[in-house]
């Protein structure tokens, strides 16, 4: 499935990354790395950081200890605006939508980025500013072709069901045009068939567009088969890392999952 | 829907008191008309200082209690100013000391609060409230000031061939409301129609995943609030020139109280029909309704107008408290 791709250099890594929340230790020294064009996922059971260390990777959450290198750029943390200007962009697992606007307002929101024209041309919209309002709309109707959501375009987003809006948050990311694309369990509460379709248009975004994708997620069938590499955390620690071959294999990975005898 | 019935039954009775004193006869067709205009041109100035309220309160979840002194600043800034050039010029330069104003804010208020409690946000605005009602004494001077538009405050009487005794129409109350109307209508179209209003649109839908796509937060705040202190010195500019520029003008302010619960704190629309229904509904019952009461309970006078809000907006609390276009909030447990 991944063989067509080309796997680059490393983009993103993390490097003994740390985080407590007062006494609760959601990260401790925990350090991976992101290739380019790869399919990254990071796994574990309930509690074990997964959503951390994604808040970490867009600057919701600032580590205590650690670096983030991006780019050949290192930081000691990232701020949300910032990683969104340098090509990150993700969607929430709890989703995050402008819920009284429409879909198609939702999704050119994600191109404020490239917005261009001042505040006055707007106002008037005149020349330039109108120019650049019709550029965007044509990305974004790309984006909402590729998503097969044309239907509801102007409908407002807090109307459609689940995984309509699961599929908005992504299409509002791709707006961005990132580089990387941070997936915050992308079928939490989905049914099978919305499952499917969600893995395909992951890895349509990541073998069209080159996206590279770092993806949490709670079900393991769904990981092992749309993923290049595969990062596993438990209480806030790395217990696996590797292929999904190399990690379903993995005895501490096994336990974690499975529980074990003390 | 079954769960409206008292909505719909405040609203009906509302409606009734609207149209009783034209179907009864109780009123000559001209004058009712004269009391409705006169409601609706108060109603355009409350809407336009509880739209400030809300545009704060859409964006940034504060409820912005000074938006009164705003009102205040702005007025004793045109007429200070006004003074010493032309008037146009005074506008733009006060316009200026309004987005300056905001600009501070931002640094010094909201940004180092931001994630506080919603209670330490009031109480900021509160101190912003004291300041500058001060601040702006001391800059300005604390005596009364007026604003000269240059037209003519004499009513006008007009349509005399169509009701008996025709209607009196004051020309600046128009101009007001015209202006007024114009600035909501602008607000409505910049919000909806370009690229910035959309952002603000979205800040004030969700905070992170606005600035998961890039949207800085701190710039659409000094926006916001700089559109708040236009908003506040077009009704403060409007109110001085009819009230006279005193420390009064921000007791107006409180009047958009009301008008915000009746119309929803999150909402635009709501707050200009709020503001318009208010300033009917208190006119028409200062008007109508008060020399009933007077005659039935042997009342001293009228005075209505003075609490009538403050009422309707209690049995809007109690029967939607969302308002009427405000979002409802469920709560998960």
């Amino acid at each position: 499935m991944s063989g067509a791709r080309r796997i680059g250099e490393v983009v993103l890594s993390v490097q003994d990354v740390s985080l407590s929340f007062g006494g609760v230790r959601a990260l401790q020294e925990v350090s991976f790395d992101v290739r380019e064009h790869e399919v990254r996922a990071i796994i574990g059971p309930n509690g074990a950081g997964k959503s951390s260390m994604l808040n970490v990777l867009n600057g919701v959450y600032h580590p205590q200890k650690g670096t983030i290198r991006f780019r050949g750029q290192e930081f000691a943390d990232m701020e949300s605006h910032r990683a969104a200007e340098m090509g990150i962009a993700r969607t929430f697992q709890n989703i995050a939508l402008f819920k009284g606007m429409s879909v198609l307002d939702n999704i050119m929101a994600g191109r404020n980025l490239k917005m261009r024209t001042n505040l006055l041309l707007q106002a008037l919209r005149i020349g330039p500013a109108l120019r650049e309002e019709i550029e965007h709309r044509e990305v974004v109707e790309r984006i909402i072709d590729f998503l097969e959501i044309q239907a509801y375009r102007k409908m407002q987003v807090g109307r459609l069901p689940y995984g309509l809006q699961k599929r908005v948050d992504l299409a509002r990311a791709l707006a961005m045009e990132p580089s990387v694309l941070l997936l915050d369990e992308p079928m939490a509460g989905m049914n099978l068939e919305e499952k499917q379709d969600m893995c395909r248009f992951i890895l349509d975004v990541n073998d069209q567009f080159g996206t590279t994708i770092v993806l949490i997620e709670h079900d393991m069938g769904v990981v092992m088969d749309i993923s290049d590499r595969v990062v596993v955390l438990d209480y806030g620690r790395k217990i696996g890392d590797g292929t999904p071959d190399e990690v379903r294999g993995n005895q501490a990975v096994i336990d974690a999952y499975l529980g074990v005898k003390h | 829907m079954r769960k409206n019935w008292p909505v719909i039954l405040l609203g009906a009775v509302l409606l009734t008191g609207l149209v009783l004193p034209l179907a009864t006869g109780a009123s000559p067709p001209g004058f009712y008309i004269e009391v409705l205009l006169g409601g609706l041109m108060a109603g355009v100035l409350y809407s336009l200082v509880a739209l400030g309220f809300a545009l704060i309160f859409k964006a940034s979840g504060v409820f912005n209690f000074a938006q009164g002194a705003m009102v205040l600043f702005a007025a004793l800034a045109v007429a200070r100013l006004a003074e010493r050039m032309p008037l146009w010029a005074a506008m733009l330069l006060a316009l200026a000391i309004m987005v300056v104003l905001a600009w501070l804010i931002e640094r010094l208020v909201l940004r180092p609060l931001v994630n506080q409690e919603g209670v330490a946000l009031l109480m900021a605005t509160l101190g912003v409230t004291y300041f500058l009602d001060g601040f702006g004494q001391t800059v300005w001077g604390s005596d009364i000031y007026s604003i000269e538009l240059g037209i003519a405050k004499e009513p006008v009487m007009v349509l005399e061939k169509l009701f008996q005794g025709g209607i009196l129409v004051n020309k600046e109350d128009f101009v007001a409301a015209v202006v007024a109307a114009a600035l909501v209508l602008g607000l409505a179209l910049f919000f909806q129609k370009t690229a910035t209003g959309r952002a603000l649109r979205a800040v004030a839908d969700d905070h992170q995943a606005a600035q998961s796509v890039g949207i800085p937060l701190n710039r659409i705040w000094v926006i916001v609030w700089s559109v708040a202190g236009l908003v506040a010195l077009v009704a403060g500019v409007i109110w001085g020139s009819k009230l006279g520029v005193q420390f009064s003008l921000s007791q107006v302010a409180l009047k958009a109280l009301p008008v915000v619960i009746l119309g929803g704190f999150t909402s635009v629309t709501g707050a200009v029909i709020g503001g318009l229904i208010i300033g009917v509904g208190e006119k028409m019952a200062e008007v109508f309704l008060s020399p009933i009461l007077v005659k039935t309970f042997d009342l001293a006078g009228g005075g209505i107008e003075n609490w009538f809000a403050y009422v309707l907006a209690l049995l809007f609390l109690l029967v939607r408290p969302e308002g009427l276009f405000g979002e409802k909030h469920i709560d998960r447990v």
